[in-house]
């Protein structure tokens, strides 16, 4: 069953008289809990997808639904982790991931229980009472991640979420993400321009093309990863040097490639 | 921004010195000159010891004190009154489009009028109680506080507005608990510009509406000839002012230490 879907939408900029078409009729359908990435160049209007099923921003053509109901406007149903974490700092690492579930008008009890949950799953115990400044970015990452898990929502987007975190603390991020994807199966929507990132994490991978924003492939990396049985590798890197992972990564640059060149001439 | 190299605070200390010496030779050296009567230029130390007189010994009914403390609770009321007002209306116009059209152009027009034009009606509604020189100073402090909170809640980056939406927060929550704190760096430093205006509309509105208070004893003082009681007075309002200034830096240290700025 399709959870978030994308019918025809539309984006249109109206700029000094001129019309800038942004995204031009995406189409999309995301099964429950399946994983889906979005990877395109800079200016693709990916995040804007993403903002858009999040009820962030609107389309001017065309329905977001989520959940068969049409997306109007944000809500704890559809959990946003941002790039730049977004937590408030004002608030410790506690008060931040109860935040939401106080809005959803949880009791104190199951509020406690769900927390503590999320607040270990994420490797966070200890630092409940810290306040964001006082974590490295990676931390500040796990504890918007919680956030948005503890919520239980419908669907989990999330916008380049490692994309400001270094290198080493990304891969961790990744390998945690994916340990967590298969264990508390969700349906993800995951905006990334790296390439790498999206074959490891994803069941599923959109690739758009810009100008206008469209949809210009999707690749399905689920049948693969489980042919192949990438999951028995611990390790990001074990995985990234198998035969049918190094394919589907050339395959994938292959077709963002081709717009750069298409670009140039 | 730092245009010259920073001086250390020897140099520091001394520069203060030579400026406070320098202020007071001047001055006496002014009074001494004989350019006008010594009852109309008293020299530093004619004020000193007035001042110190006016501590032990009841002058216009009371003494330095009591006018200082009647002038602070007056204070006080009016400011605080202007921050409960201001803070949560500058909220509310920075998250309801309707609101902000609603109050802005009246506010945007009363602001521009000076505190102690509203004498007259302090006079008139409240004669010499406590609620004239209250409304005097609440039209000094509650412009600051409201456009500080206004500013502040406005320029919030987006993402803790987004975030707190996408959590499901309702306005009220949004405002309380997003935008409030999100804002508090902005209205302390309102509060600071707030509590000085408030302060100095204070004195003006004593000068008139009162029979107690720094003011009033300053109008008596003026009334007896006493140009050092006058002065007097002066004084007591700056280190008053300082203080509350002090302690709202104090106050406004403690959140940017919490904050990890």
């Amino acid at each position: 069953m399709a959870i978030i879907e994308f019918n025809h939408v539309q984006r249109v900029f109206h700029q000094n008289g001129k019309e800038f078409v942004a995204l031009k009729d995406v189409n999309l359908q995301v099964q429950d809990r399946e994983f889906v990435a979005i990877v395109g160049p800079s200016g693709c209007g990916k995040t804007t997808c993403m903002r858009m099923a999040a009820g962030l921003e609107h389309p001017t053509g065309g329905t977001v639904s989520v959940d068969r109901e049409v997306v109007r406007q944000p809500g704890p149903d559809r959990a946003v982790v941002f790039q730049a974490f977004a937590l408030f700092p004002w608030k410790s690492v506690w008060d931040n991931v109860e935040f939401g579930l106080i809005s959803l008008g949880i009791a104190a009890a199951e509020r406690k229980r769900r927390i503590e949950h999320y607040i270990g799953l994420m490797g966070l115990g200890g630092y409940e009472q810290a306040f964001p400044h006082q974590l490295s970015g990676g931390m500040q990452q796990r504890v918007a991640i919680a956030r948005a898990y503890v919520l239980d929502p419908k669907v989990l987007l999330m916008d380049e979420p490692f994309g400001a975190l270094d290198a080493q603390t990304r891969v961790v991020m990744q390998e945690e993400l994916v340990r967590l994807a298969r264990q508390h199966p969700r349906t993800v929507l995951f905006i990334t321009h790296a390439v790498e990132e999206a074959v490891y994490l994803a069941d599923r991978i959109v690739v758009m093309s810009r100008r206008p924003g469209t949809i210009r492939e999707i690749i399905d990396v689920k049948s693969i990863r489980e042919a192949e049985n990438w999951d028995q590798h611990k390790r990001i890197e074990d995985v990234m040097d198998l035969p049918s992972f190094v394919h589907l990564r050339t395959q994938i640059w292959k077709l963002l490639r081709d717009q750069q060149t298409g670009e140039l001439h | 921004m730092m245009l010259q190299p920073r001086l250390d605070s020897g140099r520091f200390l001394a520069l203060t010195a030579l400026g406070g010496v320098s202020f007071l030779a001047l001055w006496s050296a002014a009074a001494m000159a004989g350019l006008t009567s010594r009852e109309f230029l008293p020299t530093p130390w004619d004020v000193v010891a007035r001042f110190a007189r006016l501590v032990v010994e009841p002058f216009a009914g009371y003494t330095l004190f009591e006018h200082l403390l009647s002038s602070f609770q007056r204070f006080g009321l009016g400011f605080v009154l202007a921050v409960l007002v201001g803070i949560p209306l500058g909220l509310l116009m920075a998250w309801f489009a309707w609101v902000d059209r609603l109050v802005s152009p009246c506010f945007e027009a009363v602001r521009f009028i000076a505190p102690i034009a509203w004498v007259p009606f302090a006079a008139l509604w409240f004669g010499t109680g406590i609620g004239g020189p209250v409304l005097i100073i609440f039209m000094g402090a509650f412009p600051p506080v409201l456009i500080n909170t206004y500013r502040g809640a406005k320029q919030v980056d987006r993402k803790y507005i987004e975030a707190s939406q996408m959590l499901g927060a309702s306005s009220l929550r949004s405002m309380t608990q997003v935008l409030l704190p999100a804002a508090v760096p902005s209205i302390v430093a309102g509060l600071r510009i707030s509590a000085g205006l408030g302060w100095q509309s204070l004195v003006g509105a004593e000068l008139i509406v009162a029979s107690s208070g720094v003011g009033y004893l300053m109008v008596k003082g003026q009334a007896a000839v006493s140009t050092a009681t006058v002065m007097s007075g002066m004084i007591a309002i700056g280190i008053v002012g300082i203080l509350i200034d002090v302690g709202l830096r104090r106050v406004q240290q403690v959140i940017e230490t919490r904050r990890g700025v």
